[in-house]
Formats: structure tokens, C-alpha cells, sequence
């Protein structure tokens, strides 16, 4: 399989006030093409730090970071992120804020265009193209920002907690539309999340990290014996429980 | 919203919407005619004392024997270095919000004499004015870019600094430049913040602008306090 994304001995140490801050350590991963990888760990333990070196919004300590077979240093444009909040920009329509990175990037071209538009109309938000954000729900904006991020064709997905702002049923609901359209589409994406059962869900493999400083601990590959999988029916299997004891096991949590 | 479609209870949605706008529009009004009147009707019967407090039916008299001595000129003037140097202040102030946006280092530098300046009686900079610009129309000018220029410099870096970091931090995800970031987010979030702030401005030009004619005007509205006499 083709390597989309290889993370070789990153650290992370952070110049404080008062003092340093180690965040992560000797973190070494690889992500697959069209694989979706949940990071998981106790929180505050530098999951989205992470995430954030990735991207390149964030400078790294020491360490290598390949993406799609090429050494990166900086803010890549081979990255899509997805943030927590939706991040619409409320005084464009849903239309101009689907555009809104490719308009930065300067890519709007006929093809992009069109590409958005068929984006648009296979995830049923063409007919809302000329509303605003505040006349759609939760998880239909939440929709309309990834569909943003996919205009600009990224190699890699980054998701940062994507969902937690959402109420739970919307949150369920919004899980498996997102997994759908990154199936669909074959996305490979990184994804960060302090849910056990939302990680176990959507993912094909799921890396554990320690509390701070962050290594990692282990990776576990999530298989279902199931047709049509997604992030709804899993939930009902045998293994989904499994899986869940185990990676508590893995997390340690003391409360 | 087609209108084939409108239910009866949207009608009475609808309805009771335009009766609330037409309330408050008629109730405004009123208070301004019941004030009006409560004026004369006191001045009237000698409850409050015409010649300190005048009477609108004197003041209309006087404003139509003053038409015929050029008030309407004068009243044009005011209003036009009013226009002048509420333009001049308000456009300053967000070209030097930005800059001060822009770099970081130079808006903590700026930082406590911005403050200082924002508290300093610029009234009392009137004759240090006068003899920098001349006793013209450029100190009176120059007298509301002062009062409204600080204000606005310390407003509009304000909204600035406070717009959404979730909404930078999404646009930095697509790599913008920090002139995109000027341009498609922090200007577009910060609209509602310019018009308030032109809202503040205009008062404060007017500020500015009668300062200004009491220390040097020819002309404007100022020039009627040397022909006004109490009580006419």
C-alpha cells in the first residue's frame, strides 16, 4: 500500500514562561492511502498538537514528516484540516464559502468549479448553495465545511475532534455522513478524538498515545465482519465492545 | 417564501411583525411632539423661565428672521466640516488600526501612548492647532480629527485583535497570506464594528467642528453666538 503520510521520531517541546514544556516524544507513524487512522489519548496529552505539526501550523522540534513521499517543513498544501468548529464565514453564502480555499489559493478554475458544484450536489447542499450559515443546521454547516476543505483536493485529511461541538444525535448522524463521503471519495484521513467509541466507529486503525509526554503506545487495527459497514451498524457488533475494553485498557484513564 | 403559500398563522406572524415596526415608529414620534409641547405650554403659563430655557415657538421665529441673515450658508459650512473631518478621522483611524494590526510589535509600543493621547482634552490642544494648521478652516478640521481619531484607532485595532480565532486559524489551514487574512477575514468580521464606530464618529466630528469655530470661525453656526441675544 502507498504510504500518504510518514511521521518519523517527531517531538515537540514547547518554550514557556516559565519553563519547558515537553509535549510530544519520539512519535514514528505512517498512514496509508485511503485508510482513515484515529489518534487517541488522554486529554491534554498533545493529540492535537499533533495534528497541528502535521499541517505545518505549527513548527516541530526534531523529527521528519514526509507526505506523499516528500519531505515537508511548513504549512503544506497538500492539507485539508477540518477543525472542531465549522468556521463559516457567515457573511458569504454556503456557495462562496465552499469556494472560499480555492478563492485563497487562487484555483478557481472551470474544473474546481465543477468539482465543488458535483460535491455540492451529491451530498444534498446544492439546493442550499444560496442560503447563509445561520439558516443551516449543525451538521449540514458541518458538512459544508469539510466539502470546503475537500474543494481544494487535499492527499490527506486532517480531522481535529471534528464533531464534538455537535449534540450527540446530530454528532451520530454527521459521523456516518462524514464517513460515507470520505469512503466515497477514498480519502485518507487522520483523525483526532477523545471519544473511544467515535475513534472505534469510523476508523481502520486507531493509534494510542501516553499522557504527556506523548509517545506511542500502541496501534490497533479495527476489522468488522460486516457488509456495508458504517459508523451506525458497527456499533451494534460483538468486536465494537472488544475493541472499546481494549483500548480503555490501553488509555489507563484514572479519573 | 412564496407568497401563494402564506399560511394564516404566518399572516398574523407578518401582521404582528409590521404592527410592532409601526409602534415603535408612531410612539417616537409622540415623544418627540409631547416634549415639544410640554416646552411651549410650560414656557407658556411661566413654569419654567423662557429666557434661560427659550420656547419653540421663539426658536422658529428666530430661525426664520436668521434665514434671511444666511443661515442656511452657515449651517452648510458646519455641516460640511463636520462631514470633512468625521471622513478624514474615520479613515485614519482604520488605516492606522491596520497598520498597528499588521505589526504586533509596533501596536505594544503604540500601546500606552495611545492610551495617554485617549485622555488628553484635545479642546485644550486648540491654540497649539491654531498656530501649527492657521486659524482657518484647516484647525477646525484638524480639531475633529483629534477628538474622533484616537477613538477610533483604539475601537477598530480592538475588533481586530478579538475577531474569531477559530475563523484565522481555518483560513491559515488553506495557507492565506497575511494580506488575504486582512482582506477575507478580519475586514469582513469587523463590519459591523466599523459602523459603529462611525455612528461614534460623526458625534464627535460635530465635537470637534463647534470646538474648532469657537476658537477661529468666520463662518459656520458658531458666528450665532455673537449675534444671539438671550431670550429671542
Amino acid at each position: 500500500m502507498k504510504k500518504i503520510l510518514e511521521i518519523k521520531d517527531i517531538s515537540k517541546i514547547y518554550q514557556a514562561k516559565n519553563g519547558e514544556i515537553e509535549a510530544l516524544k519520539n512519535i514514528n507513524l505512517i498512514v496509508y492511502e485511503g485508510e482513515l487512522l484515529s489518534i487517541i489519548g488522554p486529554s491534554g496529552c498533545g493529540k492535537s498538537t499533533l495534528l497541528s505539526i502535521i499541517a505545518g501550523l505549527e513548527p516541530k522540534t526534531s523529527g521528519k514528516l514526509y507526505i506523499d513521499g516528500e519531505e515537508t517543513t511548513k504549512n503544506s498544501t497538500k492539507i485539508g484540516y477540518m477543525l472542531q468548529k465549522d468556521s463559516l464565514l457567515e457573511w458569504r453564502s454556503i456557495y462562496r464559502n465552499v469556494m472560499f480555499g480555492l478563492e485563497i489559493r487562487h484555483l478557481k478554475t472551470e474544473e474546481n468549479k465543477a468539482y465543488v458544484e458535483e460535491l455540492l450536489k451529491k451530498y444534498n447542499l446544492y439546493e442550499f448553495k444560496d442560503k447563509y450559515p445561520s439558516q443551516l443546521s449543525g451538521g449540514m454547516r458541518q458538512r459544508v465545511a469539510l466539502i470546503r476543505t475537500l474543494a481544494v483536493k487535499p492527499k490527506i485529511l486532517l480531522l481535529d475532534e471534528a464533531f464534538s461541538a455537535l449534540d450527540y444525535q446530530t454528532r451520530l448522524m454527521v459521523t456516518k455522513d462524514i464517513y460515507k463521503i470520505l469512503k466515497n471519495e477514498k480519502i485518507t484521513a487522520v483523525m483526532v478524538t477523545h471519544d473511544i467509541s467515535e475513534s472505534i466507529s469510523m476508523s481502520d486503525r486507531i493509534a494510542v498515545l501516553s499522557s504527556r509526554p506523548a509517545t506511542l503506545k500502541c496501534i490497533k487495527k479495527i476489522d468488522f465482519n460486516i457488509e456495508n459497514r458504517d459508523p451506525l451498524n458497527v456499533r451494534e457488533t460483538p468486536e465494537f465492545s472488544k475493541y472499546f475494553d481494549s483500548i480503555w485498557k490501553e488509555l489507563d484513564v484514572h479519573a | 417564501m412564496h407568497k401563494k403559500n402564506i399560511s394564516d398563522d404566518r399572516k398574523k406572524y407578518l401582521r404582528k411583525k409590521y404592527i410592532k415596526k409601526i409602534s415603535i415608529v408612531i410612539t417616537q414620534i409622540s415623544i418627540l411632539i409631547a416634549f415639544i409641547a410640554i416646552w411651549e405650554i410650560s414656557a407658556n403659563k411661566g413654569l419654567i423661565d423662557s429666557f434661560i430655557m427659550s420656547q419653540p415657538s421663539k426658536i422658529l421665529k428666530t430661525f426664520i428672521n436668521l434665514s434671511s441673515n444666511d443661515l442656511l450658508m452657515h449651517i452648510q459650512v458646519t455641516c460640511n466640516e463636520t462631514l470633512i473631518g468625521f471622513l478624514l478621522g474615520t479613515g485614519i483611524g482604520i488605516v492606522i488600526a491596520i497598520i498597528l494590526w499588521w505589526s504586533d510589535f509596533f501596536s505594544k509600543v503604540s500601546e500606552p501612548y495611545l492610551v495617554v493621547l485617549n485622555s488628553l482634552p484635545k479642546v485644550a490642544l486648540g491654540p497649539v492647532i491654531i498656530i501649527w494648521v492657521g486659524a482657518g478652516t484647516s484647525a477646525i478640521i484638524t480639531m475633529a480629527i483629534a477628538i474622533s481619531l484616537v477613538v477610533t484607532i483604539l475601537d477598530i485595532l480592538n475588533g481586530f485583535l478579538e475577531t474569531d480565532k477559530e475563523k484565522i486559524k481555518m483560513a491559515r489551514t488553506f495557507n492565506c497570506t497575511k494580506f488575504q487574512l486582512l482582506t477575507k477575514i478580519i475586514i469582513p468580521a469587523n463590519v459591523s464594528n466599523f459602523i459603529n464606530s462611525l455612528k461614534i464618529n460623526i458625534g464627535l466630528s460635530m465635537v470637534g467642528v463647534i470646538t474648532g469655530e469657537f476658537l477661529v470661525s468666520k463662518a459656520g453656526l458658531r458666528i450665532f453666538n455673537k449675534l444671539w441675544k438671550p431670550g429671542i
